[in-house]
């Protein structure tokens, strides 16, 4: 369904940050995106929906070229993809409900968003995501009211709320503690299964990314060097995506923790 | 919390909650300000038929501005700017000099009560009058000339100063100033090592602030008789001289523009 | 940190030679041009009129005291158009002062090299000119009246507002922004949900600060023909009825007071 070829970023500074990223993501497929800070993971789901201009390449996503879109063409289609980001990026100052309502601007025209005259659809399905992430009683709160677990789950609401066909995770759970980062995940791809979306989740937690996700991509110096399932990453290849280091006791670790899950639930 | 059913609220309109909860109180502020807006603009007389013969001259002011006239009065605009200039600089000097001291005595954490009981009201009293009637009521008692409009601008400056030079110091790392009392510095050692480098920056900054602010004040210091460009300007308008008086406002936002550059450099170097 | 030998002991110097002598030879500079400066004012003082000053000012004191307490009844009109004067000019002023600022901030400005200048020069030059002179200006073109006030405040306060409102946009957290984009919303929608809930609070915060320190210029704006209480004060002054002026300058003060008591609750309220 997403298609990149030869997608390639090059920043003003000389820094090439993508080199010639060949990726297929089919339809319903959850994928984590791994690699070390400056990888270039941030600068490939940005440059998917266009926040950051891609040098070359193509982006197709079903049968449209995302990388050679006019402004408004480029609207419509952001309106397919839906993004989730590392510090929740809620607007801080609106209530709960606009930032959820917030994902159809690409929908309503400016007066109506502008006036929060939504359409009773998109209300009523705004109702039923908070309901679904237990934030329903929430919805009249402010954004920056909320603990950093409840913000992220209103940026997921926001994404999923535009009816996407794609979602966009930037380090879901960076700003996270490790058990809500875990709820954040198992949430990010529950819905995904139930809606069949295909995602992208950039994740620095390669245990986290094991845990959930059936593919993983692994990033170095803005090449794919890994791909393929989570338990094909072997000590070698985590060397090869993140440098010298003693992994045994992070892959031992992700069998403890799954122990202790399973234990818990 | 679980109060809240989906089922309740689906298919119930949503409405952004009002800024103002409470919703008498809320359509009173609003039904206050529609009122006074309505009341405001009753009273004000505009002759709107004066005004309508103004919009020539108006245009002809903005023309001005493309052909300024630096010449046919260039001694009164020189000998004006220079007045100004002057004033700005004396009193920028004598001003920094005097909030120094009154900014140490009206910080609570390093002054003793009365000392900042006293320099507290200094800083009040200089900050409620404005300039204009400062300078008035100087003018009135030293005669007309820049001595006034001098007097004028140091008294506004120590009041700005001191104001934040003081707020400054209150919030000022307490750590770093205990370690040099710790050291068995006596007052003004402490104050010197201690307060000073934490201060200095923002002292600096602000100084060149206040500079920018003497100079436009400077400007209309004139109007009452103290000196500086300002009476210059004001015998321009009174004579429909645009083109000079266009050449003067060019002058005085050109030497502000100057300064402000001037002061965002020397405030980027000691920061 | 310099260190030199000196009779077969090291000597610690807080600067080199050449840094000392330059601070000192700046300090020399310093020093002549504050004494040049002096000496001009000096010059241009009759000093007979400064030793008599205390005489004077005793003088005027006497005749000021006790201000003439049933004169505060023709004041009230003054003191509603000067009121009127710094609401209505705030009002227009902020309606001007937002898009100006939106071209003006780097991250909102639709061009950088063009469109952006020509908002920082309306913001320079609308700042660097005091309200008086716009006043004066105004009252040239427009003629006398509340109106020419109203005009002035809002002219000179464009710049002031746009400034603190674009350094307040600049200042954005640019994510949230992004994150709007994101959804597909247009470049107005982007505006009024990433970026105008941020601003919200610097922008009421600027209002209301800029609307207290619009009272006290409106105050002298009549000194100029502005309308105002300013007007009664010069009238009072030109027949040297002290009695009047003491009164004046006291509501004066006193509207000081009480609209920077006004603007810390709004502010407080808000924050």
């Amino acid at each position: 369904m997403l298609q990149l070829k030869k997608l390639t970023k090059n920043y003003k500074t000389g820094d090439q940050a993508l080199k010639s990223i060949d990726l297929e993501v089919p339809k319903g497929q959850v994928l984590a995106l791994i690699g070390p800070s400056g990888a270039g993971k941030s600068t490939l789901i940005r440059c998917v929906n266009r926040l950051v201009e891609p040098t070359s390449g193509e982006a197709m996503l079903d049968d449209v070229d995302l990388a050679k879109l006019g402004s408004g063409a480029l609207r419509k289609a952001r309106r397919e993809m839906g993004m989730i980001f590392q510090e929740y990026a809620l607007v801080e100052r609106l209530t709960v409900m606009e930032n959820v309502l917030s994902g159809r601007l690409g929908y309503v025209g400016f007066w109506r968003s502008f006036l929060r005259r939504y359409p009773q659809s998109d209300v009523d399905e705004a109702f039923r995501l908070l309901d679904r992430v237990g934030l329903l009683h929430m919805a009249d709160k402010r954004a920056d009211e909320l603990s950093g677990g409840q913000r992220q789950r209103v940026g997921i609401c926001r994404a999923l709320i535009q009816n996407p066909k794609l979602l966009l995770v930037d380090e879901p759970t960076a700003s996270l503690d490790p058990k809500t980062s875990r709820q954040i995940m198992r949430l990010i791809t529950e819905l995904c299964r139930e809606r069949g979306l295909a995602a992208i989740i950039n994740i620095h937690d390669v245990a986290l990314a094991q845990m959930f996700v059936p593919r993983v991509v692994g990033l170095r110096f803005g090449e794919i060097v890994f791909d393929g399932p989570p338990d094909g990453l072997t000590p070698e290849k985590l060397t090869e995506i993140y440098g010298e280091e003693d992994w045994e006791a992070t892959i031992e670790k992700i069998e403890d923790d799954d122990a202790d899950i399973e234990a818990a639930e | 919390m679980s109060d809240i059913r989906l089922d309740d609220k689906l298919g119930t309109a949503w409405r952004k909650p009002h800024f103002v909860k409470n919703p008498t109180l809320r359509w009173t502020l609003i039904a206050g300000f529609v009122a006074y807006m309505i009341a405001a603009f009753m009273t004000i007389e505009v002759d709107w038929g004066r005004v309508y013969e103004g919009l020539d001259r108006g245009w002809a002011f903005v023309l001005a501005f493309t052909s300024p006239d630096f010449t046919s009065r260039a001694s009164d605009i020189w000998e004006g700017l220079l007045e100004s200039i002057v004033m700005t600089v004396a009193a920028s000097v004598v001003g920094i000099l005097i909030s120094i001291p009154i900014g140490l005595g009206a910080a609570r954490n390093i002054a003793p009560l009365p000392v900042y009981v006293l320099c507290r009201g200094i800083v009040a009293i200089s900050r409620a009058l404005q300039e204009i009637i400062v300078a008035i009521l100087l003018v009135a008692i030293f005669g007309f000339g820049p001595l006034a409009g001098f007097l004028t601008l140091s008294f506004a400056t120590i009041g700005f100063l001191s104001k934040l030079l003081a707020e400054d110091i209150e919030a000022m790392d307490r750590v770093q100033a205990e370690a040099i009392k710790a050291s068995g510095a006596r007052w003004t050692q402490w104050i010197n090592y201690g307060v000073q480098p934490q201060v200095m920056p923002r002292l600096v900054g602000l100084s060149m602030y206040r500079i920018d602010i003497n100079f436009r004040e400077s400007a209309i210091l004139g109007l009452v008789g103290a000196g500086g460009i300002g009476a210059t300007l004001n015998t321009a308008f009174d004579r429909y001289e645009y083109d000079t008086a266009a050449a003067i406002l060019i002058l005085i936002i050109g030497i502000v523009m100057a300064l402000e550059y001037l002061s965002g450099i020397i405030r980027a170097k000691v920061q | 940190m310099p260190v030199r030998e000196q009779n077969g002991t090291q000597i610690w110097h807080r600067r080199t030679g050449r840094e000392s002598l330059v601070r000192w030879f700046g300090w020399l500079l310093g020093v002549a041009v504050f004494v040049y400066c002096w000496q001009i004012i000096s010059a241009s003082t009759t000093w007979f009129f400064v030793w008599d000053a205390p005489r004077i000012a005793n003088d005027i004191w006497t005749r000021a005291t006790p201000p003439k307490w049933e004169y505060v009844t023709q004041l009230g009109r003054p003191i509603w158009d000067t009121l009127n004067i710094a609401t209505l000019g705030t009002l227009i002023a902020l309606c001007l002062a937002v898009p100006v600022a939106f071209l003006a901030a780097r991250n909102t400005t639709p061009s950088g090299l063009f469109i952006r200048p020509i908002a920082l020069l309306i913001i320079v030059s609308t700042r660097s000119i005091n309200s008086l002179i716009w006043a004066l200006l105004l009252i040239a073109i427009i003629g006398p009246g509340v109106f020419a006030g109203v005009v002035a405040i809002a002219i000179r306060s464009i710049g002031f507002c746009a400034k603190l409102l674009y350094e307040a946009i600049e200042e954005i957290d640019q994510s949230q922004v992004e994150a709007i984009a994101a959804t597909g919303a247009s470049r107005w929608q982007v505006m009024a949900y990433g970026i105008v809930p941020q601003i919200m609070p610097a922008f009421a915060g600027i209002a209301v600060f800029r609307w207290d320190i619009n009272i006290r210029e409106s105050t002298v704006l009549g000194l100029v023909g502005a309308g105002g209480i300013g007007l009664q004060l010069s009238a009072s002054l030109n027949v040297l009825a002290w009695p009047q002026v003491s009164l004046i300058l006291l509501v004066i003060l006193l509207a000081v007071v009480i609209s920077e008591w006004v603007s810390a609750k709004i502010r407080g309220a808000i924050i």
